[in-house]
């Protein structure tokens, strides 16, 4: 694994996304990176340190739906002090008041309640213009459309009909009036380049991901929506392989995005991730 | 599959954009190899065949893409979409770009980042327009490895001579490009036929299959041999350090490598590379690579300037020949002002002179004085001040940029030659033109805080880190103001805000002219530094609290002050018997009980930096 092969694949891939964080850094005037604590989180985390030789000059945010496996919230303490995180954690109190929850309401409702009302709201306080996000083309075909820079209205709406070109490294710079700009460095990244560089890198992730009495998590939510798949990949190397021959998909075991034909559209529409 | 191939890996992934007619088969194509090589997740067709049972359409290998309701509806491919796949040789993000005529700016965006490109040409239906527009877009864009794809050949009975008719008429318009297709194959996308697997309707075909073709591919040029071109991203003073970070465009850069920054052409040396995690840094970071580079010599250094090595640097001017292409809901027009994003510089810029326009179809060109949306024209483009750049032929990424407007961009093109400066101008001089002289825009800084406080110091070693770093700098001094302009002045509150006054109007006409004005006065009321502020607002202003304690102060009491107004020698002294009232929001909080001079200038130039930028941020140490 040589760390200087300039023209290795996650070399390639893990310099573009720093060249993303370091345009985004000197474009906008207020960035911040939300933190799932999933694997391309950490990822993201990594790559930021990387891009600003050691230090994350922004806050993350982490929209806490109160649904979170208990190792997460663990997870999430520790990663803090490794990283130096500025963190920021936000809960729809509101919601939670008026019984938003798993066992009364859809995962479309209580997606939209605990992760993007909050979202917004924290937007709204912080002002942010521009968002780090760990999302990438090969998860969903509605974001295989996505840009590097990705404008959003200040209602959080995603104009997919009208995006702006993107060539040559040039990305939007500005924000839409009251909006921000998604900033994506994974774009470019697939699931098994992600557990790839998490091993070259020996970058800390959640053990959730290793299977434990056959079961394992390919891709973490709430809880309660969140199911784990058949597997024996107990650890990475297990799970590199396995991946290099699975042809599910990584979200199979993400009950909000199944609901309806386009639902996974509606809710990015509307400002989900 | 690849059958003449080694099945060794190569483990970097290809870009290939996928380009056509409207209607010639791009989404059938994509989704049609998806399948054949086994690309597709587990259930994925099915789940399609049923939407489209459920919907009552018949299924087709276009819907495995046109994942937005709106394509299904309209039958077009709206956006860009990448879609991975792999052979037993590599794997490949295939871009599929649309070919709908009004949609021009997502071919772009995919076409700008694929490696190798796969035209298709309907066999029924010929060349047609886009099939010449989408060519003359590839050379233009650089993309050099086209395979064209004569499809639905099932629809003319797989026949060679159509095919061929094809071949002869295409062949002879990308010749005129500078063009040269690989291969031309024949295809039918619907049925797989020679995609991935040979079509045994079409036996007189000996080439490769598509799938062939791609794994021959080569990937994009390495640039590491051309000459050094490092864009500075941004400068980085997180801690003790001060950090220049860019992106190694082309070439590559050693520790020990003298460096030139243009424009300005200000040298230095590479101290150290910063790369986290460490401890060890690379020795050499090659095209590609992200640089966090210190240097030996301080020199100021802003983003947008392109560190070269002093033996072969980019061309330095403001007019350049350029070939443009223009994808803007408004027309192109000289004289009106555009964004010029080349790298990292982003100058105001305006099209001095439409040379041509030329008809992306027929290659046509003729003269106008507008360029409308979709066209590709030969111009002048004439910068507000000096930028570095090279020649598309010479160095091809430092030879491109984009134009942008409101905050969007509307065009891109290659630089064909430089121009040297032609007719003077004339009639007023304008702020712009002192700015391009000056290289940079004006602006005033405020330092205001106690007597004794140490604004002077501070902005007496600004004013030297300007100056050598030949900016146009000048400092506008309380004291040396209390002598001889406000010499009629007292300590009241009236003659305060009167003092306040007149020093912004000698620091608005010193940035009238140019300048980045250093102002230092104690300006003790909020109401007076509002006033200033206001009166200023033309220029970019960066107010500087310098904040000691008052012990601390009267501590150092260098002019012997504290001790007057003590003995009560001095009425109405701030801080003793008058009050100070401290900024709420200063952009530069400087405690100078806390920080040294020389970290207080560092906080002082970052602040001037951005502001230079069209930014501002909060610093507070």
């Amino acid at each position: 694994m040589s760390r200087n092969a300039q023209n290795d694949h996650l070399t390639r891939l893990e310099q573009t996304s720093i060249h993303v964080f370091r345009e985004a850094f000197a474009n906008f005037r207020s960035v911040c990176m939300p933190w799932s604590m999933g694997k391309d989180s950490n990822v993201l985390i990594w790559l930021a340190r990387k891009a600003f030789c050691g230090k994350i000059p922004f806050p993350l945010l982490h929209i806490d739906t109160t649904y979170e496996f208990p190792e997460m919230y663990e997870f999430r303490e520790k990663a803090k002090v490794i990283h130096g995180i500025d963190l920021i954690v936000r809960v729809n109190e509101d919601a939670i008041r008026r019984g938003i929850g798993y066992s009364t309401h859809d995962p479309v409702t209580v997606t939209h309640e605990l992760k993007t009302v909050p979202f917004k709201a924290a937007i709204d306080e912080f002002k942010w213009d521009a968002l780090v996000t760990g999302i990438r083309r090969d998860e969903d075909p509605t974001r295989a459309k996505e840009r590097w820079f990705s404008p959003r209205s200040a209602e959080g709406n995603w104009d997919y009909k009208d995006q702006p070109p993107e060539f040559w490294g040039q990305f939007a710079s500005t924000a839409p009036e009251g909006g921000h700009v998604r900033v994506q460095p994974l774009l470019e990244w697939t699931e098994l380049d992600i557990w790839e560089y998490i091993r070259r890198e020996n970058i800390p992730n959640p053990t959730l991901y290793f299977a434990r009495n056959g079961k394992r998590f390919r891709s973490l939510g709430c809880h309660p929506i969140t199911h784990p798949v058949d597997s024996p990949a107990s650890n990475i190397d297990e799970v590199i392989e396995e991946l290099k021959l699975t042809k599910t998909s990584e979200r199979a075991g993400r009950a909000q995005d199944h609901v309806g034909r386009n639902s996974m559209q509606e809710l990015r529409a509307k400002g989900f991730m | 599959m690849s059958t003449s191939l080694p099945s060794v890996e190569d483990h970097r992934k290809m870009h290939v954009v996928v380009v056509g007619h409207v209607d010639h088969g791009k989404s059938t194509f994509v989704g049609r190899l998806l399948n054949d090589t086994d690309s597709l997740p587990n259930g994925k067709i099915e789940q399609v065949r049923k939407n489209c049972a459920i919907e009552g359409m018949e299924f087709e290998y276009a819907f495995l893409l046109d994942a937005l309701i709106e394509e299904q509806e309209q039958n077009i491919t709206i956006d860009t979409t990448r879609i991975f796949f792999r052979t037993k040789k590599r794997a490949y993000a295939i871009i599929d770009a649309p070919g709908h005529k009004e949609f021009l700016k997502n071919m772009v965006t995919g076409a700008a980042s694929a490696s190798a490109a796969l035209l298709l040409i309907d066999a029924k239906e010929g060349v047609m327009d886009q099939s010449r527009r989408h060519a003359f877009l590839l050379s233009l864009l650089g993309v050099k490895q086209l395979v064209v794809l004569v499809n639905k050949m099932d629809l003319v009975d797989h026949s060679e001579s159509t095919y061929q008719k094809i071949v002869v008429e295409y062949s002879a318009f990308l010749k005129t490009l500078g063009l040269n297709a690989v291969h031309f194959i024949p295809i039918a996308a619907k049925h797989g036929e020679n995609v991935v697997e040979r079509a045994a309707k079409m036996p007189w075909w000996k080439g490769p299959t598509v799938t062939e073709a791609l794994d021959n591919f080569a990937h994009e040029d390495d640039l590491t041999g051309l000459p050094l071109r490092l864009p500075v991203s941004d400068i980085y003073r997180f801690d003790h350090r001060r950090i220049i970070a860019g992106r190694v465009e082309a070439g590559a850069i050693r520790p020990g490598d003298e460096l030139i920054f243009q424009p300005g052409g200000r040298r230095s040396t590479v101290r150290t590379f910063e790369d986290w995690p460490g401890p060890e840094s690379r020795s050499v970071v090659g095209t590609g690579g992200s640089a966090s580079v210190t240097l030996s010599e301080q020199i100021f250094v802003e983003r947008g300037q392109v560190a070269a090595h002093p033996n072969n640097q980019p061309r330095v001017g403001r007019e350049f020949r350029a070939r443009i292409f223009w994808l803007g809901k408004e027309p192109l027009v000289p004289n009106k002002s555009y964004r010029l994003r080349l790298l990292t510089q982003n100058v105001e810029a305006v099209i001095a002179k439409i040379e041509k326009i030329t008809d992306a179809s027929t290659l046509e060109s003729k003269e106008g004085s507008s360029v409308p949306r979709d066209s590709i024209c030969e111009v002048i483009v004439r910068a507000t001040r000096n930028i570095a750049f090279d020649l598309h032929s010479e160095c091809p990424i430092t030879g491109r940029f984009a134009l942008e407007e409101g905050g969007r961009i509307h065009g891109g093109g290659i630089i064909l030659d430089a121009v040297t400066q032609s007719s003077a101008p004339s009639g007023k001089v304008t702020a712009t033109e002192r700015n391009a002289r000056a290289g940079h825009p004006p602006a005033v800084i405020w330092f205001t805080g106690l007597s004794g406080s140490g604004k002077s110091t501070i902005a007496e070693a600004v004013e030297r880190r300007l100056f050598d770093a030949s900016r146009n700098v000048i400092r506008v001094d309380g004291d040396d103001l209390r002598v001889s302009l406000n010499r009629d002045l007292g300590f009241s509150a009236a003659d305060r805000s009167e003092s306040v006054r007149r020093a912004s109007a000698v620091a608005g006409l010193f940035a009238g002219t140019g300048h980045i004005t250093l102002v230092t006065l104690i300006a003790p009321l909020a109401a007076d530094r509002a006033k200033a502020r206001a009166a200023l607002a033309n220029h970019a202003f960066i107010e500087v609290f310098v904040d000691a304690p008052l012990d601390v102060c009267e501590s150092r009491d260098v002019k012997g002050l504290y001790a007057k107004a003590r003995r009560g020698e001095i009425a109405e002294f701030t801080g003793i018997s008058s009050p100070y009232e401290a900024p709420e929001s200063p952009e530069v909080h400087i405690k100078t009980d806390k920080t040294s001079t020389e970290e207080a200038v560092d906080l002082v130039l970052g602040a001037i930096d951005k502001v230079l930028q069209g930014k501002c941020e909060d610093w507070e140490v």
